[in-house]
């Protein structure tokens, strides 16, 4: 994918590593909210986006309860997060567009140097670039749509396909499940929406990439995927931004309902500048028979709090999460997964593998529950951290709740150090210290990342050796 | 012309207790040497000392390879110069693939000068060598594709670090009891995939306690340690005196050093089990 890429500012706050950190112009842009939030500004987002009036009601009714929830006590450092030093609607560009000839030079620019227009040509079914709060570009195969399956972003899917939005919109994280979801609930903008018809099988992911450009920005996508019975597929996202010195937050609400037989893989590279404050609720439920699984990469932000979830709605629903965090220096990465079992002979499995480097903080945070009744459940969580430095700090939280006797559940939880006799090892055949961590820690996620597709493996590989790159001495 | 290892008075010591203390060796590349003598006299110490491991400290002498000192220098380095290490227990790293990690060693050490981050040697040009490697010491391909000695045998740790030897083609192979542990069908394959590596561009110095070894790779020098020092040499002769009667003869002849070996065996005594012949 994307290389070669130069690091415009990535000396503002001595990040180093940083190689997205660049940024456009903004001189170009539709429209800039004024900071801050307020029905006001809910109000106009909406008014903007000319929606029916029972979406303008959830907006206002969302930030009601936004102001009503307290921030977590928990997870991590939100104090200096100032909800009024936000943006929380930027429109850079007029409207989306089929082919990137027509998306604006400047934008086009950005994904190019992201390698998004490459990917696409290469291996993808559909794309669609957000760029701030709405997309920008959006493709889709015309032998999927021919098939029926509607890719498109989340505003056009309320205007476009009403019914169907409306029956699913909001039903699997309802705006008071937490602050953010209610935040999210108030001020949401772009994001993708998914339906897959009944048997259909696509083959290649589709990929969104959300980019956030200005400073100050809130972006808060929500996205609503529908696989209908026996249906199936892979849906990626990447997510970037430009480092500035203060604070922007992404706060995503993702929506997911796997239908009986049906399969979804919803894998994440995310890769936030150091700035972003990254407070996401992802959550699935899968009925009879079906196969959910998060693939989680969580790279960068300053603090992300992510732990995608999965309802075990019926017999033989099955849930996997494989999580890769890293942490590095004044990041904080919060992540984990939630599996709730309730219903009989559904089955859960959570690996989280974290790396924590040069101060660096990562925890898993996690819940397997079973519900009463929810009989022949088996679940297994493993969650590996490896320490790179003795400044760096991994923490788990592994909560059960266990309300059936007759279930199989197992934890097992490691912590652990590049060994100075792995490094004497790989050193005495050539490796520089370097290069022998950084193999040590490819290693050490190779389980998670040979579950990727090949592109995304190498992308994935690739952005935890820039990671590691002279971080080692 | 051929290089030339050498060691000159090496005084080592680990968390400041002097294990080495003076020892001499010189080895020309395309000779066979033996490295012998009881547990604790000190041959994995200068093994581990010639490969630069951090916690072995030079405290005086030199080490080096036609004139260039090695005191200094990282592991990388070292092995970019020409020298190998078979570690008698090779560790695990899990999730790295073997092809991946023989790719990269044999990258480093062909292309001395390379950066991080340049370029691997050819996938294809490697693969096509890795495979006939493999072939010729009677490796299962399957092994190119298993994470580094993770959920290896004994054995198959002590190939792995052989079919390293092989696509790595040092100057100077140092096997340290690489046939330690083996049951006698893989100390054959041990002993003949040397003798078939050994030749005018490759000294190798096998550090053994049995002949079995040394029967297909006849050494044209055997160095006896005791007590942190080369006590005697001699040629083959003297493998085969060691290999019959133990180290009671050397000992006899160099009381000094066996008083040596008592005193640092007593001292630990209180630690730890000290298994002295």
């Amino acid at each position: 994918m994307a290389t070669d890429l130069k690091t415009a500012t990535e000396d503002d706050i001595g990040v180093g590593e940083y190689q997205y950190g660049f940024h456009d112009s903004t001189d170009k842009y539709v429209f800039t909210a004024r900071k801050g939030l307020d029905r006001d500004i809910v109000a106009q987002i909406s008014e903007m986006k000319d929606e029916p009036a029972w979406m303008r009601e959830f907006r206002l009714s969302s930030l009601e309860t936004f102001w009503k929830k307290p921030l977590p006590l928990w997870g991590g450092e939100l104090r200096n997060l100032d909800f009024q030093d936000i943006h929380y609607y930027v429109k850079a560009s007029l409207g989306q567009e089929r082919n990137w000839d027509d998306v604006p030079d400047e934008i086009r620019k950005t994904y190019d140097r992201l390698g998004i227009p490459e990917a696409e040509r290469k291996y993808l079914a559909g794309v669609k670039a957000q760029y701030e709060s709405e997309v920008v570009y959006g493709s889709l195969h015309e032998d999927l749509a021919k098939q029926g399956v509607i890719f498109t972003d989340t505003d056009s899917a309320m205007r476009d396909h009403p019914d169907l939005f409306r029956e699913y919109f909001g039903t699997v994280i309802p705006p008071a499940d937490n602050k953010f979801a209610a935040l999210n609930s108030a001020v949401w903008s772009g994001g993708s929406f998914i339906y897959v018809p009944k048997g259909v099988k696509i083959e290649f992911p589709l990929q969104a990439y959300f980019r956030i450009n200005s400073e100050n920005m809130g972006q808060f996508e929500r996205t609503l995927i529908i696989v209908d019975e026996g249906a199936s597929v892979h849906y990626v996202e990447g997510c970037t931004a430009p480092t500035y010195s203060s604070e922007s937050l992404h706060s995503a609400v993702v929506e997911i309902i796997v239908k009986r037989g049906a399969r979804c893989r919803y894998t994440t590279i995310q890769n936030w500048s150091s700035n972003v404050y990254n407070l996401v609720t992802k959550r699935a439920m899968a009925y009879g028979d079906s196969l959910m699984e998060w693939v989680d990469g969580n790279l960068g932000s300053r603090l992300t709090m992510k732990y995608p979830a999965i309802y075990l709605m019926e017999p033989g629903a099955r849930g996997e999460t494989l999580s890769i965090a890293f942490a590095g220096k004044g990041q904080h990465q919060d992540a984990g997964a939630k599996m709730v079992h309730c219903a009989p002979n559904t089955y859960s499995r959570i690996i989280s593998k974290s790396i924590s480097k040069s101060g660096g903080r990562a925890s898993y945070r996690g819940l397997v529950k079973v519900a009463n009744g929810a009989t022949g459940c088996k679940s297994n969580v493993v969650c590996d951290a490896l320490l790179l430095d003795s400044d760096s700090r991994s923490d788990t939280y592994p909560y059960m709740e266990i309300d059936e006797d007759n279930v199989v559940i197992e934890h097992e939880a490691s912590v652990s150090k590049i060994s100075d006799e792995q490094l004497f090892y790989l050193m005495s055949r050539g490796m520089t210290e370097a290069e022998a961590s950084s193999m040590i820690v490819t290693g050490f996620i190779e389980p998670l990342v040979k579950e990727l597709p090949m592109e995304y493996a190498v992308e994935m590989n690739r952005l935890i050796e820039l990671q590691m790159e002279g971080s080692i001495g | 012309m051929s290089s030339l290892l050498k060691v000159e008075n090496l005084y080592v010591s680990i968390d400041d207790k002097m294990i080495l203390k003076g020892v001499d060796l010189e080895v020309r590349q395309g000779e066979i040497h033996a490295l012998m003598g009881p547990n604790g006299s000190g041959k994995s110490t200068l093994a581990y000392a010639l490969m630069g491991h951090p916690k072995y400290e030079i405290v005086d002498g030199e080490i080096s390879i036609d004139g260039v000192s090695l005191n200094e220098l990282e592991p990388d380095s070292r092995a970019r110069m020409g020298l190998f290490l078979a570690f008698q227990y090779p560790v695990t790293v899990p999730g790295v693939k073997v092809a991946d990690f023989l790719r990269h060693a044999v990258t480093n050490v062909r292309n001395p000068n390379r950066k991080e981050g340049e370029g691997l040697i050819p996938m294809r040009e490697f693969r096509a060598e890795l495979k006939s490697r493999m072939e010729e010491l009677g490796i299962e391909a399957e092994f190119a594709r298993r994470y580094l000695n993770d959920g290896f045998s004994g054995g198959e740790k002590k190939r792995m670090e052989i079919l390293q030897l092989a696509m790595l083609r040092p100057k100077f192979a140092i096997l340290d009891e690489t046939d330690s542990g083996l049951d006698s069908d893989a100390v054959r394959f041990v002993s003949e995939a040397i003798s078939r590596l050994a030749g005018p561009d490759m000294a190798i110095i096998i550090i053994t306690h049995h002949e079995r070894l040394l029967e297909f790779n006849r050494p044209q020098l055997t160095h006896v340690m005791l007590a942190g020092r080369v006590v005697e040499r001699g040629e083959a002769a003297l493998a085969h005196e060691l290999h019959d009667q133990g180290y009671a003869g050397v000992r006899l002849r160099h009381p000094d050093a066996a008083a040596e070996e008592q005193e640092a065996a007593a001292a630990l005594a209180g630690k730890q089990p000290v298994l002295a012949k």
